[in-house]
């Protein structure tokens, strides 16, 4: 982390433009009907995508050792136990009888 | 025993720091601990996100409907303001790495404003909801059959985009710190952890927005 | 050595500010220990009126509203500002740093905030107990908590929140020094158990943590703007706030029994003079259980109105968390087998930890048992599970610990007979507590009310009796604790012949831990060898 940086003024700009770019998209495709929940799925793309870029080069993820990837994959993998564990419980409520508190 | 690079700035380094053996190992101590905090950030910000999808699953069509009512305009607006922002935040660590004091301090400088219009045009936006009744309480109204649940849309644009601008403020803070410590040249090549983990910070506020946006601007725009 | 006191953590230097702005983990550690210890009695005042009150059917103590205050300031008090914070602000703080060669933690500051930050939590909540109190339960639920009660929830909430970021900043120091700061060759197998039960906590301190602190921000939110967010009437769903808040206060409870778990190996292998069984199955055992207990806390939800799909994935993966604990178990007790036991202070709180936290946990199977639970949730079937866990397992390794390492701490023995004798006292006065209880809730007597039938009345009295005895237990170490710092033998460095590098400098030990960088050569517990052969304290002096 001494020498050389890693990444120059170019790169960093163009990151920049490829995220401006993917934040244009995101919004022109909202407006058009993908079909059968595939908004949500590209909306979710194109957000996930951006934050790669933004973690793994403006965060330098990219040229870090392995125990901050371990970190960063950690406080995602985490979020996804509470996200699955919550909505499991949500979407299965009338699937087996006894849980038919919440129905949307 | 100590780093090749200037003496003066690691002997410094080390005389403040007693408890690591070089500047080496400070310094990755130091990203290391940034890291681990930003992972508690994932979880905190994360529980808002879980009930947010919770929600929405519940009640799609009152989630698309009061989504609508945001600007998708001055959303995206703001979303290209923080993604420079995180720019400038780039090129300013980069110019400390490579010891332009000068630069340094501009680019901090210009992160500052940069989120003092997100900043800005996140009152403006507040003050728009607050005038069309959309605030969360006993002055909410919302036309049509979904305002039960469009009120619970409203009660998390509200918590998670204030969440979110504290965090900015608190950054803005942090980062007036670190332009004056740069002003004062107290970072060099040797030595520019401050600004490296400001960086991360900065980054991570940015990272919740790239989510925030589509998943309360855009919601159903193509209904 | 030539005739002048030596100079050490406690010595060096006098007054309440070089405590009060010390950055030396060491008095980190006392600070800790000294804030708990009142937290400690405050939550146990609590206890006692609640068994004062339950010695008989009719509430005749106090209104129903009041004793459910009670109830809520005993578990807010004993988990967020004594059970949590034990043994690692305490023991973790004051050890972790030495056991693995180093001067310090590697964010000293942020050490020391985090005592703040502790203290700043615990005024809230002692303010919102001296206003009036509350009475939601520890547990917060919602909409209760959240709209109809008319009680400080929102100063409560406040003080718990604050609290959290306590447990943020410690875990994250914990991980970054345990990662970074260890001596040359001490590798991650060479670690002292107690050093992997603490970074497995850390793990939980970390990613837990905040997620309690958003839900409990949530629900002040809702308190102060009038949302709905978890209120049925506006389409807010209770059951969201309960996943939400057990998320974390599951694993929470692995926070709780972790590091103890950590404490109860070095006391096992030193009272055994033998290497802990299984090292390696211990270690990942500790790792398994911080993972695996984020996977489970559906099941405090089974009657609550989750869906049973989830209930049933919950109640597996449930029965799956306890093989890591058995784990343990099995490989301490082979660690006893032919080892040369002492029945030290320290031991006696080892053994009955090993005896009562299975017990605990054996229950804690039934209780993830789908159909058994329906029959005994909210009953005291519960209430005696947990407090085998949490107080027959973690307070007694938490006693037991502090004995241990007194002599370190203090540079003072503790007198071993009354320990001893208070050891006892602990161990009779938990059975006769928590035992009757589990007999209690099996036969449909629930928690958290204030009156019960006449026929429970006889179980009831034995376990405010009890509850008596053990407040003698508890008391006692108090009072021969702080009469050995003055009139205790003075210990050596290493009065136990133990192995580790904690009992390699002197006790008390000087400030920056080690006069030399020590370099380690064996893995931990070598009781078959001498300390020289594991330990190269060498030349290179430690930068001070």
């Amino acid at each position: 982390m001494n020498d050389q940086p890693h990444m120059t003024v170019r790169s960093y700009i163009l990151i920049f433009l490829v995220l401006l770019a993917l934040t244009g998209l995101t919004t022109g495709v909202a407006f058009i009907d993908l079909g059968r929940g595939l908004n949500n799925v590209a909306a979710l793309t194109i957000a996930i995508a951006k934050a790669l870029l933004v973690i793994l080069y403006f965060m330098h993820a990219r040229y870090s050792d392995r125990f901050t990837w371990v970190i960063a994959a950690a406080g995602v993998f985490w979020l996804l136990i509470l996200l699955g564990g919550t909505m499991d419980d949500l979407i299965t409520r009338n699937l087996l009888p006894g849980g038919q508190y919440f129905t949307p | 025993m100590n780093s090749a690079a200037a003496p003066a700035a690691s002997d410094a380094l080390a005389a403040r720091a007693h408890q690591f053996e070089d500047a080496e190992q400070q310094h990755h101590a130091s990203w290391l601990g940034m890291w681990v905090f930003l992972a508690t950030e994932v979880m905190f910000f994360g529980g808002m996100f879980t009930c947010y999808a919770f929600y929405r699953a519940g009640y799609p069509g009152a989630f698309a409907a009061a989504s609508n009512q945001l600007d998708v305009l001055l959303g995206a607006i703001n979303t290209a303001v923080l993604i420079g922002s995180s720019l400038t935040m780039a090129l300013a660590v980069y110019s400390a790495e490579t010891g332009s004091r000068r630069a340094t301090v501009n680019f901090l400088l210009l992160t500052i404003l940069l989120g003092a219009i997100f900043l800005g045009i996140k009152s403006y936006e507040y003050h728009e909801k607050f005038v069309e009744h959309f605030v969360p309480g006993a002055a909410f109204r919302f036309e049509g059959p979904f305002a039960r649940p469009a009120e619970i849309f409203f009660s998390f644009y509200f918590a998670m985009t204030g969440m979110h601008a504290l965090h900015m403020v608190i950054g803005i803070g942090l980062l007036a710190v670190i332009a004056i410590k740069a002003r004062r040249g107290r970072f060099s090549p040797a030595y520019y952890t401050p600004v490296e983990l400001t960086g991360l910070y900065w980054h991570f506020v940015d990272l919740v927005w790239i989510f925030l946006f589509p998943l309360l601007y855009l919601v159903g725009r193509h209904l | 050595m030539n005739g002048a006191p030596r100079e050490h953590y406690l010595n060096v230097d006098y007054g309440i500010r070089s405590w009060l702005f010390t950055t030396d983990h060491k008095r980190i550690a006392w600070l800790y220990l000294l804030s708990l210890t009142l937290f400690f009695f405050i939550g146990g005042f609590f206890a006692t009126l609640i068994r004062i009150e339950l010695l008989t059917p009719q509430g005749d103590l106090v209104q129903s509203e009041t004793y459910n205050k009670f109830f809520t300031m005993h578990g807010v008090t004993m988990i967020f500002f004594f059970l949590i914070p034990s043994i690692p602000a305490v023991l973790g703080n004051f050890l972790i740093p030495m056991m693995i060669g180093a001067r310090d933690m590697a964010f000293p500051r942020l050490n020391l905030a985090s005592w703040y930050l502790f203290m700043f939590g615990g005024i809230f909540t002692l303010a919102a107990a001296a206003a009036g109190g509350v009475d939601t339960g520890w547990t917060f639920y919602t909409p209760y908590s959240s709209i109809y009660s008319n009680t400080h929830v929102v100063l409560t909430v406040v003080g718990v929140f604050i609290t959290g970021f306590s447990s943020i900043l410690t875990g994250l120091n914990f991980i970054v020094t345990i990662h970074k700061m260890r001596a040359p060759g001490l590798t991650w197998f060479r670690l002292p158990l107690f050093v992997w039960s603490h970074y497995a906590t850390s793990i939980i301190f970390i990613l837990g943590t905040p997620v309690i602190a958003i839900t409990l921000l949530l629900v002040g939110l809702e308190r102060v703007f009038h949302l709905g967010i978890f209120d049925p009437a506006r389409g807010g769903d209770p059951v969201l706030f309960q996943h939400l808040f057990w998320f974390y206060s599951h694993p929470a409870v692995y926070i709780m029994i972790l590091p103890a778990m950590g404490v109860v190996s070095e006391l096992i292998a030193a009272f055994s003079r033998k290497r802990i069984f299984g090292y390696t199955f211990v270690a990942f055992a500790s790792l398994a259980i911080a993972v695996i207990g984020f996977l489970v806390w559906g099941h405090h939800m089974f009657v609550a109105g989750e869906s049973v799909h989830s209930a049933m994935i919950f109640s597996f993966l449930s029965f799956l968390v306890a093989i890591p604990s058995a784990v343990k178990v099995f490989n301490w007790t082979a660690t006893l087998h032919k080892g040369s036991i002492s029945y030290d202070a320290p031991m006696l709180y080892a053994l009955g930890f090993i005896g009562l936290f299975t017990i605990g946990g054996l229950t804690g199977l039934f209780l993830a048992t789908l159909g058994f639970d329906i029959h005994v949730h909210d009953t005291y079937f519960v209430v005696a599970h947990f407090h085998y866990i949490m107080v027959g397992g973690s307070v007694m390794a938490y006693l037991g610990g502090i004995h241990f390492w007194w002599p370190k701490m203090t540079g003072r023995t503790y007198p071993e007979p009354v320990a001893r004798i208070a050891a006892l006292i602990v161990f009779l006065g938990f059975n006769l507590t928590f035992f009757p209880q589990f007999v209690l809730g099996y036969v449909g007597m629930p928690r958290r009310y204030h009156a019960y039938p006449p026929e429970f009345q006889v179980l009831n009295v034995f376990s405010s009796a009890g509850a008596s005895i053990l407040a003698v237990g508890y008391v006692l170490p108090l009072i021969y604790l702080v009469w050995s710092l003055r009139y205790g033998r003075v210990a050596g460095a290493n009065p136990w012949d133990a192995r580790g590098l904690e009992w390699q400098t002197p006790s008390p030990p000087p400030t920056h831990n080690f006069d030399t960088v020590p370099r380690v050569t064996e893995a931990a517990y070598a009781y078959d060898k001498e300390p020289e052969e594991v330990y190269e304290f060498g030349s290179s002096p430690s930068r001070v």
